[in-house]
């Protein structure tokens, strides 16, 4: 037997395996640490400090292996985690004092991020960075004179010229919402420069334009509190803490425990960063005003709910909104976590609570999520704490009712339908008696259109009987009518005379009997023409118009299916009728008089007939604006309505624009591929050239999206026009008159001028220049103009 | 990083027995479906109903109310189309345990419509779950089938209010 050493019997596989086994245990190692990572500052026996203190050690030992690694997820952590910001700046400052290279590289790769994040457009990642560097400070990581230095360099975007007002604001916001984390420590260690710091800041926050505050505002009065453009309450309360001398007791900071430690350490420098420059691409977050509702006095004595200029207001709601952000998908996760906010026993927790959500669902121009994710978390958030949270809900309804006169008309759609919403998961149960105030009042007023919505929106949840159960006996005025069809072409004695009934009577029947579409035109052609003897189009029949869509849709009123059914069945009879605007206006009037009580069924059919390009958009536009509907003007459905029609279009364009973009991604792919196939000697496959898409192709796509976006453009030019129109001719009467403008149809419709800007101001945006030389000229009345410079302002 | 899983959108342990298809595309079609399967619905729900509640999750793109196969009633389902694969996650976030008609119902993932899924499966013409149920439900029939049959009652008997 030949002696054999122990590794001549290795293989390859062995060697092989030996060296995975190392890999997947330095795999297991990092899972490990990044877990230690993750979790630290999570509910332990031990206290934060020594977690800390041993989790520097474990890393300390492991940071030659896993460097690269350990700087990925503290970065990470950092942007990801900003509630936990002071736990980590510690752990970097323990781990600096064990190994200053540590530090520097950290430092080195956290700013990288913040200049990545700024390229990027990443705003909140951005903003926690910054912050996370000043909080280095705090641990002496950083000098306080190059964080200084970092801080004024952010601030020079502010001092730019020819740059949107959005990027000076947001740098700004950035720069002051790091303050109370390292103000008092700058304050003590370089009083001077802070002093020029704040002095900078506020020099631009007197000199900005403030055009857009009042289109974000959710109440237009400032009674009981004030609603403070976001920068301006900031600034307030970053004076206040000033005003403290920086004490600031809200921020957990583990870092003091280690101070002796940490004092001991080097410091590093922050290498130089600039604000990259700004380019037409970016986009920067739109500003917001700060929604209150609640004051110290709405809430319990204790636990007091900080002033709305204190730090800790700024500080708590920061911190709700980003639990919200984090744990959306999930609403019982989310709720779960706002009742577990760590400084619940410090606040009124379920004032702050309902105050932020409501914020988020008041937000203009549009709420973070969608509004049902508001409605269902505050349902699971009553599940959760039933003895209390439902009175806050209560109390906060009755709040936002008491002040909805003041309220703008978006936010006032979206309170009706939260409002009908959360009923419709409790029984419909409310004290209306509460709110008898509005009976008498004059029905345009808030208040009672308010009752009116609501319950139009609980009778779509529901059923016409249960309105009128819930409801008490004061308040039947507000009750919807039963949502039936009005169907006018009836064979009876009265109706004799009514040009159509009979060929009504024979359509009803033929259809009955499954008749085919061609058939049904055919007994139409047997109307006269109201028209004929005008100059009109001759082919604009009004009267079959008028007998076919009432009787088709009467026919089909069963149900929403049913009258889908029949208006597929029945597209070309339509498609025929349908052939100019005016005819298509006639459908939507013969339309409307058939179902004005049933106002879901309206919304659902034009949206169903615009999708089947019965109806055009522009029509729909026309419809709503003529003297015929003047009536429904001020009703929440027409808007719904409106906004459905504007969004097809937008959607449409969005498409084509997107399917162009595809299209000539894929052409100009091919053709680079085509030109290295040459080179090699044409080896490419042929099921690459079926994929291939022509220039023609490509340009045939162009010429759609050009017309749909002339379609677009025409379609708010029409509506911005006739707004103009119907506000200015309001504006001239009342000035003949010498009454008062400010009438209740005034309000609502400048709000609904206001909204049309604001829902789709990213689509509008686009047409900007050509609704300012054609439409919002100079000499239009100031009140009409203002609307549409606060609009401009937003993204200025 | 601070991982969020999503349990919400996760499939149900539910696969339909009637699927032609195997175990895997059943499940392959369920994750990618724009199609919700909707439950607990009270027999007198309607169409209108459930539009307005769903579509606050996305345009809908259809609605298939389950139906009695005998009767041609609706028997307390549907099936709920999207036109997107995030509209449809969006509702069982939001929707799926929450009320409509004074009911919690269930959103669940749908294979995909396919003609004749509108009907009940139970012999008796609705759904399974009511021919075996024990419990008085006025929303959905009374008792359930067998125990109605049983206790010699009729279905919808006497409605305790």
């Amino acid at each position: 037997m030949s002696r054999r050493r122990a590794h001549d019997n290795d293989d390859g596989y062995d060697r092989a395996y030996r060296k995975r086994r190392r890999v997947s245990e330095n795999q297991e190692i990092e899972d490990r640490l990044e877990s230690l990572i993750l979790r630290v500052g999570e509910k332990s026996t031990a206290s934060i400090e020594s977690n800390l203190e041993g989790l520097a050690s474990v890393l300390e030992a492991d940071l030659s292996t896993f460097r690269a690694k350990v700087l990925r997820i503290l970065t990470d952590c950092a942007i990801k985690m900003p509630e936990k910001c002071t736990i980590y700046t510690t752990l970097v400052g323990l781990l600096n004092t064990k190994n200053y290279n540590f530090g520097g590289e950290f430092v080195e790769h956290m700013v990288r991020t913040l200049k990545e994040s700024l390229k990027a457009c990443n705003w909140d990642a951005s903003r926690y960075a910054l912050r996370f560097l000043a909080d280095l400070v705090n641990c002496h990581v950083i000098s306080a004179n190059s964080l200084i230095q970092l801080l004024d360099n952010m601030l020079d975007a502010a001092k730019e010229d020819g740059v949107p007002n959005v990027r000076k604001g947001w740098y700004v916001f950035a720069v002051l919402s790091c303050l109370p984390w390292v103000g008092r420590e700058l304050y003590e260690k370089k009083e001077q420069a802070l002093e020029m710091l704040l002095m900078n800041i506020d020099v631009y926050l007197n000199k900005r334009p403030k055009k857009h505050v009042p289109a974000l505002r959710v109440w237009a009065v400032d009674e009981p509190h004030p609603q403070e453009e976001y920068l301006d309450c900031l600034w307030a309360q970053i004076m206040k803490l000033k005003q403290d001398n920086w004490a600031e007791k809200h921020i957990p900071r583990p870092y003091l425990a280690f101070d002796s430690i940490l004092c001991e350490a080097l410091q590093h420098n922050l290498p130089t960063v600039l604000p990259p420059p700004h380019h037409d691409s970016y986009e920067y977050p739109m500003p917001w005003v700060v929604f209150r509702m609640f004051d110290y006095t709405d809430c319990p004595e204790t636990p007091v709910l900080p002033g709305a200029h204190s730090i800790e207001r700024f500080l708590i709601e920061e911190h709700l909104h980003q639990i919200v952000e984090t744990y959306h998908w999930e609403r019982k996760d989310c709720a779960a976590h706002l009742l577990n906010f760590t400084h619940k026993l410090k606040i009124p927790l379920e004032y702050c609570i309902v105050e932020i959500l409501f914020a988020e669902l008041f937000n203009v121009p549009a709420p973070r999520y969608l509004e049902i994710f508001y409605g269902s978390t505050l349902i699971e958030l009553c599940k959760l704490q039933p003895s209390t949270l439902p009175q806050v809900l209560a109390q906060a309804t009755e709040i936002l009712f008491m002040r909805i006169e003041s309220m703008n008309v978006t936010c006032f759609d979206r309170f009706v339908n939260w409002f009908a919403y959360h009923l419709s998961n409790f029984q419909f149960r409310w004290s209306w008696e509460d709110w008898d105030c509005c009976i008498e009042r004059d029905p345009e007023h808030p208040q009672p259109k308010f009752i009116r919505e609501v319950l139009l929106k609980c009778l779509r949840l529901s059923y016409h009987q249960r309105i009128t159960d819930m409801v008490p006996p004061s308040f039947q005025k507000f009750i919807p009518p039963e949502p039936v069809p009005k169907y006018k072409y009836h064979a009876n004695e009265d109706t004799i005379y009514l040009p159509g009934v009979q060929v009504a009577t024979q359509l009803m029947k033929a259809i009955r009997e499954k008749c085919t579409p061609e058939e049904a035109a055919a007994l139409l052609a047997e109307l006269p023409n109201p028209l004929q003897d005008e100059d009109g189009d001759a082919r604009l029949n009004p009267l079959k118009i008028d007998v076919f869509v009432q009787t088709l849709l009467f026919l089909a009123s069963k149900s929403f299916s049913h009258a889908f059914a029949a208006i597929s069945k029945f597209h070309i009879v339509f498609k025929a009728l349908a052939e100019s605007e005016e005819a298509q206006i006639c459908i939507l009037r013969s339309l409307f008089e058939l179902w004005r009580n049933h106002q879901q069924m309206l919304c659902v059919l034009i949206d169903k007939m615009l999708k089947l390009q019965i109806v055009e958009c522009s029509a729909v536009a026309n419809w709503i604006f003529s003297k015929e509907m003047s009536s429904e003007f001020t009703k929440l459905y027409l808007w719904e309505i409106l906004h459905l029609t504007i969004k097809k279009m937008s959607k449409h364009v969005s498409r084509l624009g997107r399917e162009l973009g595809e299209t000539r991604e894929r052409l100009t792919r091919v053709e680079s591929d085509d030109s290295e196939e040459e080179s090699d000697g044409g080896t490419g496959t042929s099921k690459r050239k079926e994929d291939k898409p022509t220039e023609e192709i490509v340009e045939r796509m162009e010429e759609k999206l050009e017309v749909a976006q002339a379609d677009q453009k025409n379609l708010f030019l029409i509506i911005f026009q006739r707004f103009i129109m119907i506000l200015s001719e309001h504006l001239v009467r009342c000035d003949t008159d010498g009454i008062d403008f400010n009438t209740y149809w005034y309000k609502w419709t400048i709000g609904r001028l206001q909204q049309v800007f604001l829902t789709h101001h990213e689509q509008v945006q686009r047409y900007s220049n050509t609704l300012e030389t054609l439409l919002f000229t100079q000499d239009l009345d100031p009140h009409i103009l203002d609307v549409f410079h606060q609009f401009i302002s937003l993204r200025a | 990083m601070t991982t969020v899983t999503s349990p919400s959108v996760e499939l149900s342990s539910y696969r339909d027995q009637h699927f032609k298809g195997s175990r895997a595309e059943q499940e392959r079609l369920l994750r990618e479906s724009t199609t919700l399967y909707v439950g607990n619905l009270s027999f007198h729900t309607t169409e209108e109903q459930i539009y307005e509640l769903f579509s606050k999750c996305g345009d809908i793109k259809r609605i298939i109310m389950g139906l009695d196969k005998y009767k041609k009633t609706p028997c307390g389902f549907c099936f709920m189309e999207y036109y997107t694969r995030a509209d449809a996650e969006n509702c069982m976030r939001y929707v799926n345990g929450t009320r409509l008609d004074d009911r919690i119902i269930r959103t669940d993932w749908d294979a995909g419509f396919v003609e004749g899924r509108q009907y009940g499966r139970g012999k008796t013409g609705g759904q399974v779950r009511d021919e075996y149920r024990t419990d008085f439900d006025g929303g959905r029939g009374g008792y359930g089938k067998l125990v109605a049959q049983k206790v010699g009652a009729p279905e919808m008997g006497f409605i305790v209010q």
